[in-house]
């Protein structure tokens, strides 16, 4: 054993090592993506690892080498569940012989996602069991429990952190490799009425997975992870209230019970739920306030707790508006409801501070697209292009969703991955006068655009299909994909062409061009979308994040005619005002040298970038 | 030992490689340390922080609201978001040095961070200004902002960490050529903080 300051997705990540985990899988997505990153990075040799072109193809990787008695983890955020959705319903009817964990990171908030969904509802409906870690540290040991429950009850289990969890980091004592458990997987053996699912397996399965699950409530109640925590006594009689919460709320709630007396039960394991545990819990109580975040889980489990044993116990939350029903939880958040639950104020162990007045107009800081971004230099083609016609421009999910900020302001709709150009489709149909575009990125090609586009020229759409090729999945973290010519596990392979793709799709205009070749890529954009059908530009130049400046512009400022079209037009986080305040400067240590703003002054005050060649194709071709 | 800390700036300043270097020292000294840290979208240019609790006694990653030892800000604004978490008598280290939003170049907001260290000198008790460009100026480099921030934070003792650990972290962390710079920039306000 030795001790590692981790981050909650890198102790998860060597929690699976030490359970014995033989395969990875998993698609990026916030606040997941360190999990399969840190498995890759500290690999001991005998691990698979992959980058999945998405969570459904990475579920049913994990589910293969789960068939054959080897230990499987797949990785995804809360919404690639739902595109995993369709193998994770029927995989539990089927079971698994090794262990399998699916991790999944719920966002409350939510901080970088599209839904405040969670998981541990999914559990409940997809009938999977969920585990619900509190602390970084306690992650580490929970994944390892988390396998061996899914061996030995052969299902697949969910491991569900949250944002906190996953992202917060804490010293935490970890096993030495030497000390890992190893897993040797005894191999597939046929067995058709076992693994090939019909109705009358399902049936028979279904009815065996309720029996299960009923029992299963009764092994949690002893998982000791479920818990009430020792009281902190009020006064000689029995505690009257009791406060029922998990994940990291847990945390809040320890840290401001400040002395205030409660019983405080939380549950690690929400489905199956810990009923036996709750009962004990509830002996004697009068009311109950349930302290959890996104889905009321715990707090309608207690309800129903209450109904069929008949008890008089009053259970608060979500449900009856004393808890928020959206958002995450906060110090203040949990510390004010208990103050209301309890009618103490408890001890504080500082005097507060004196109530600050209103403050100056903050600076307002939604993210924006880096300085150099090739997107912003796609998107601004593409204004300048469609100019003074109908557009609808349908945008999708990564780094290019902020093209939606001002002043490019280039983005009509945006859904989940894939869905813009089923929009797109969509809105030409009912609209033929309007020119549909979709934006889509190269990794939101590869995981869900393929299909989409194949829809969009089968059933003769009429639209632009822009791919925005960076190269790499910019949004979160820079992670490998299949046109990118490399793996997790540092193979270079065969890169797959989006070229090819479309063109075999039956595309016949697919064009490649350099966004930051600006003139041409205004004329590839009105050459191509002034032709019939679905067509394709592929914008393609590098993130910044993979590629390295080679030098970085300036502002002539005796040139400069302060007409500001640059700050303004390009929204450029490098583009600031000089000292006078009117004309246009640079920002050395943000500039990329892109050469876009160079491109669009009007009077040629800008000069001294270089932008990287990347783009094969083209109108210098 | 009891010390809440946190960290903030805009995405991109460097808040999370200062809040490891504090985590690193910590650790060396035994000392238990949990943090929250915004990762993600906002890393391209939003806001962001870090929340730090050095000691045994915390079992949340987040700070509650006045009860905050230091504040080390990487901007002006970024460091009054942020003050309504600083306890009573409080500290706070903040850079002179504005990092402008898009939405203000372009006219769609407005900020004035001449207003935010106003507002800092009134409503904070111990306040430390440093002078970013000067420092960036005078190492030859902006890119080690954070370091210096640690530095004069280390000397206000609010940090609960000692000079000579913070050294040794910043030894352990940061790459062989970059050592002399960070070693530079960990003294510079030593003799050029400014109250
Ligand atoms: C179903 C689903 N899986 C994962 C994510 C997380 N996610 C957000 S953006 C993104 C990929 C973006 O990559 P790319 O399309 O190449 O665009 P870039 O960020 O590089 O501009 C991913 C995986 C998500 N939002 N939804
Ligand atoms: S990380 Fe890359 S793709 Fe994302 S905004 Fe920055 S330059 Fe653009």
């Amino acid at each position: 054993m030795h001790k590692e300051f981790l981050m909650g997705n890198e102790a998860i990540a060597l929690g699976a090592l030490a359970a014995g985990v033989n395969l990875v899988s998993g698609y990026p997505g916030t606040p997941s993506t360190e999990v399969l990153e840190t498995i890759a990075k500290r690999n001991p040799g005998n691990v698979y690892v992959e980058w999945s072109i998405n969570e459904k193809a990475g579920m049913e990787v994990a589910a293969g080498a789960a068939y054959t008695g080897a230990r499987a983890l797949v990785t995804m955020k809360q919404v690639g569940l739902n595109v995993a959705a369709d193998p994770l319903m029927s995989l539990e009817y089927i079971g698994v012989k090794g262990g399998m964990v699916v991790l999944v990171a719920d966002d409350p908030g939510p901080i970088s996602s599209q839904t405040e969904q969670d998981t541990r509802t999914f559990g409940m409906f997809s009938k999977v069991p969920v585990f619900d870690p509190s602390s970084v540290a306690e992650a580490y040991e929970m994944i390892q429990e988390a396998f061996d429950f899914s061996a030995r009850y052969k299902t697949p289990v969910f491991f569900r952190a949250t944002t906190r969890v996953d992202h917060g980091y804490e010293d935490v004592e970890v096993k030495d490799p030497g000390e890992y458990y190893v897993n040797k997987a005894e191999g597939f053996v046929k067995d058709p009425s076992r693994w090939v699912i019909f109705p009358r397996l399902s049936v028979k399965n279904h009815a065996l997975i309720e029996k299960r699950n009923a029992e299963l409530k009764d092994v949690l109640s002893e998982y000791p992870r479920n818990q009430i925590v020792p009281e902190n006594g009020c006064g000689n009689a029995p505690c009257r209230r009791g406060i029922a919460t998990q994940g990291v709320s847990f945390m809040y709630t320890l840290d401001s019970l400040r002395g205030r007396n409660v019983r405080v039960m939380r549950v690690a394991t929400p489905f199956p739920f810990p009923e036996k545990l709750a009962l004990e819990f509830l002996k004697d109580l009068d009311e109950v306030l349930c302290i959890e975040e996104l889905d009321p889980v715990i707090e309608r489990a207690l309800v129903f707790v209450c109904g069929k044993y008949g008890l008089q116990v009053k259970i608060r939350g979500k449900m009856t508006g004393d808890m928020p029903l959206s958002g995450e939880n906060s110090m203040e958040i949990v510390d004010s409801a208990i103050t209301a639950f309890t009618g103490s104020e408890g001890e504080r162990p500082y005097t507060m501070p004196d109530e600050l007045p209103a403050p100056p107009a903050l600076p307002v800081r939604p993210p924006v697209l880096c300085a150099g971004c090739p997107h912003r230099a796609s998107f601004y083609a593409v204004k300048m292009a469609m100019k003074g016609q109908k557009t609808i421009y349908c945008g999708d999910i990564g780094c290019y969703t902020l093209g939606n900020a001002a002043p490019l302001d280039m983005c009509d709709t945006c859904l989940c991955m894939g869905a813009g150009i089923g929009i797109a489709q969509g809105v030409g149909h009912i609209e033929p006068d309007t020119k549909c575009f979709a934006f889509v990125g190269d990794s939101t090609f590869f995981a869900s655009g393929i299909t989409e586009t194949i829809n969009a020229f089968y059933n003769q759409a009429d639209m632009t299909l822009i791919v925005l090729d960076n190269s790499t999945t910019a949004m979160t973290g820079h992670q490998p994909h299949p046109g990118t010519g490399r793996t997790v596990m540092g193979q270079i392979v065969e890169k797959v062409s989006i070229e090819k793709v479309l063109r075999a799709i039956g595309l016949k205009v697919v064009e490649t061009v350099d966004p930051l070749d600006y003139e041409c890529s205004v004329e590839t954009i009105r050459r191509a979308a002034a032709e019939p059908g679905v067509k394709a530009v592929i914008f393609r130049s590098p993130c910044i994040a993979i590629s390295k400046p080679k030098g970085h512009s300036h502002v002539d400022s005796d040139k400069c005619i302060a007409c500001g079209k640059c700050i303004r037009e390009l929204g450029c986080p490098a583009l600031v005002k000089a000292a006078d305040g009117k004309k246009a400067a640079i920002d050395p240590s943000l500039c990329t040298g892109c050469t876009l703003c160079e491109q669009i002054c009007p009077v040629k005050a800008i000069s001294g970038g270089e932008k990287n060649d990347t783009a094969k194709g083209g109108c210098h071709a | 030992m009891r010390k809440n800390i946190i960290l903030c700036g805009v995405g991109g300043q460097g808040t999370i490689l200062a809040s490891r270097l504090i985590a690193t020292a910590a650790m060396a000294g035994n000392i238990p340390i949990k943090t929250a840290e915004t990762i993600g979208m906002a890393q391209r240019g939003g806001s962001v922080f870090s929340h730090l609790r050095l000691g045994e006694e915390a079992n949340s990653p987040l700070i509650a609201k006045g009860e905050t030892d230091l504040i080390i800000a990487f901007e002006p604004g970024e460091a009054v978001r942020q003050l309504p978490f600083l306890k009573k008598g409080g500290t706070v280290v903040v850079s002179r040095r504005a990092v402008m939003p898009v939405s203000a170049m372009i006219g769609k907001s407005s900020y004035d961070p001449e207003q935010m260290i106003d507002y800092l000198r009134e409503h904070t008790e111990h306040l430390i200004i440093v002078d970013a460009d000067r420092a960036a100026q005078e190492l030859g480099s902006s890119k080690t902002l954070n370091v210096v921030l640690l530095g004069a934070a280390v000397r206000s003792k609010e940090l609960g960490l000692s000079e000579e650990d913070l050294k040794k972290a910043v030894k352990e962390r940061v790459p062989e050529r970059f050592l002399d710079l960070n070693m530079r920039s960990l003294a510079w306000s030593r003799d050029n903080g400014e109250e």
